[in-house]
């Protein structure tokens, strides 16, 4: 079984959950940028949630189904249709062979996430599918998806008519067929459109100057079309330190917001190198990974504090809902 | 002696699924061997719930899974990684991943694969041999692998070879080479944008993705710098490495 892309889009990649167990190389994580949605798109399709499904930036790709497929489409809402026809998010789709998947461009957010049961069949790199574009390995090639790429899929790991009529689906003419229920929104990630992020103080937060610190907390900061996976590029007031500090490089993560010299924030995302030498002024909290990963270019983000307990608590809150989307697949499964 | 004889690390949070183990302030071989140290013990013995660990000059970075930890939140994850990475240093011998492996990287100075060296020379008053003698003469260790994959950060260099970084970096470095930037000195395992002063060029493959064991250095190795020629490292280049 394959798809095919008959048009790129700005940048089309295979991603995972993320590269780990090879930062003390060097090597990046990688992996969706809002993991969140990849993983419940995985779930959705009955695929391991760690499987590797497509990242769509934007302005989205076309592609082709050749044989019958269930997918599912979560993340940004970039108006995905299916032979021209509108198509449901956060549920599973039955996609019919030939027909045609295109966006017409966002509504809300940056990236989509499409995943298809049974999932991608492309070679794992050091225990990952995701794309590491600039060292050119993991996904299809170690490249951004092409026009023309023609991308292998595994058979389903269910059989999807099964699948379909113990899900309440009817024949159709349709191109594609639509479960009649959806997730409860509570469970999967909201994207606000310039939203209040949360963060935890930074290593460094206590050698920033005063006024930084409390420009932090005051003041709104704009996402540059700079911005791409490897970081948002911020600009705003300028943060500094209350004297010169030479700090001695050490790992960093995604959503640590740093501060080079010249002043403008930098928030780390999913291409971030392993390791860094700037000051780090606070860190976003995992809980708001997916709402930061989808802010769009020119929008506007603040910053407001909580403590790392209050953040490990949001952490496991996030969890609990996976779970729950898990416990209410089985359900409808069996 | 063990890490916990003296009370010789800090720690602290990296935001909510990291923790950091600091050893000291300063870039010294004391700091790197406790470094050293802990991440051979992690290695031995990872914890569960533990994602992975990044050495850097004085810290070990652990990346954790609060959900895992806290056993689906039925524990502060935070306070619950605190009491195993107390517990874990109490075992950490520091003798441990002490033994230095030595690894000798070919290169050819100068020339097309070392357009900077004269300049490196120049700014030095010494002549390109001398420079390329005071390079290849030093041991050289690998404090920690960052900014690139397999990328080097190397403590030994002469400061009688130190070069400013270009003021305008190139867009393009080439794979294998070799460069100066301030008292540091490094090898570029992959193509990238870089601002390095580029003194040579080695056949050496430093960084396979499709290996075990990707990188060909690990922190904590020495390195040695030997000249080769031109002949040598074209014929070099045809080899297939398998580190």
């Amino acid at each position: 079984m394959s798809i095919k892309i008959e048009k790129a889009g700005l940048l089309t990649t295979i991603q995972d959950t993320g590269r780990y167990g090879y930062q003390k190389d060097g090597i990046i994580v990688s992996g969706a940028m809002d993991a969140t949605a990849l993983r419940i798109a995985n779930l959705l399709v009955d695929n391991n949630e760690n499987e590797a499904a497509i990242e769509v930036t934007l302005v989205g790709p076309k592609i082709r189904f050749h044989e019958n497929h269930l997918i599912a489409i979560t993340g940004a809402d970039l108006a995905p249709e299916i032979d021209g026809e509108q198509v449901q998010m956060w549920r599973p789709v039955y996609v019919k062979a030939g027909s045609l998947l295109q966006f017409k461009g966002p509504v809300n957010g940056s990236r989509a996430y499409i995943a298809i049961s049974g999932s991608i069949a492309i070679p794992k790199v050091m225990n990952s599918y995701s794309t590491y574009l600039r060292a050119e390995f993991g996904g299809l090639n170690g490249k951004a998806l092409q026009a023309g790429d023609v991308i292998p899929c595994k058979d389903p790991a269910t059989d999807i008519l099964a699948l379909l009529k113990k899900r309440g689906l009817t024949n159709s003419d349709k191109a594609f067929i639509e479960v009649k229920w959806k997730l409860a929104p509570q469970l999967y990630p909201a994207y606000e459109e310039n939203p209040t992020i949360r963060v935890v103080k930074g290593t460094e937060y206590e050698l920033f100057s005063e006024s930084s610190k409390s420009y932090l907390w005051k003041e709104k900061f704009q996402i540059t079309s700079q911005s791409d996976r490897m970081a948002h590029r911020l600009q705003g007031v300028n943060l500094s330190l209350q004297e010169d500090t030479e700090l001695i490089s050490s790992a960093v993560t995604f959503g640590t917001i740093q501060v080079p010299a010249q002043g403008s924030p930098i928030i780390l995302l999913a291409d971030r190198q392993t390791t860094g030498g700037y000051p780090r002024i606070a860190q976003v909290i995992t809980a708001d990974f997916s709402q930061l990963a989808q802010i769009q270019p020119g929008k506007i983000v603040r910053f407001t504090e909580v403590t790392l307990q209050q953040a490990q608590q949001l952490y496991v809150k996030q969890e609990q809902n996976i779970e729950q989307i898990k416990r209410a697949l089985d359900i409808k499964r069996s | 002696m063990t890490l916990n004889d003296v009370p010789l690390f800090k720690m602290f949070p990296l935001g909510d699924a990291a923790i950091v183990l600091q050893f000291g302030e300063e870039i010294s071989l004391s700091i790197h061997n406790k470094v050293k140290a802990v991440a051979a013990h992690l290695d031995k013995y990872p914890f569960w719930g533990m994602i992975e660990y990044v050495p850097a000059f004085t810290t070990v970075t652990i990346y954790y899974n609060p959900w895992v930890i806290s056993e689906k939140g039925n524990y502060n994850p935070y306070e619950k990684v605190v009491d195993i990475v107390l517990d874990l240093m109490t075992h950490v011998e520091e003798e441990e991943g002490l033994a230095p492996r030595v690894v000798d990287i070919p290169v050819c100075y100068g020339g097309e694969f070392g357009p900077d060296l004269e300049f490196v020379a120049t700014q030095n008053q010494l002549t390109p041999e001398e420079v390329i003698s005071i390079h290849a003469g030093a041991e050289y260790l690998v404090y920690m692998i960052g900014f690139a994959p397999g990328f080097p950060y190397l403590g030994g260099m002469s400061h009688k070879i130190s070069a400013p970084r270009k003021e305008t970096p190139r867009t393009v470095i080439p794979k294998g080479s070799v460069g100066i930037a301030g008292v540091q000195t490094g090898v570029y395992p992959i193509e990238t944008p870089g601002g390095w002063q580029l003194i040579g060029r080695t056949p050496l493959r430093l960084f396979n993705p499709f290996l075990d064991s990707p990188s060909l250095l690990k922190a904590g190795d020495t390195v040695r710098f030997v000249p080769i020629s031109k002949e040598e490292f074209n014929e070099r280049k045809e080899q297939v490495y398998e580190h």
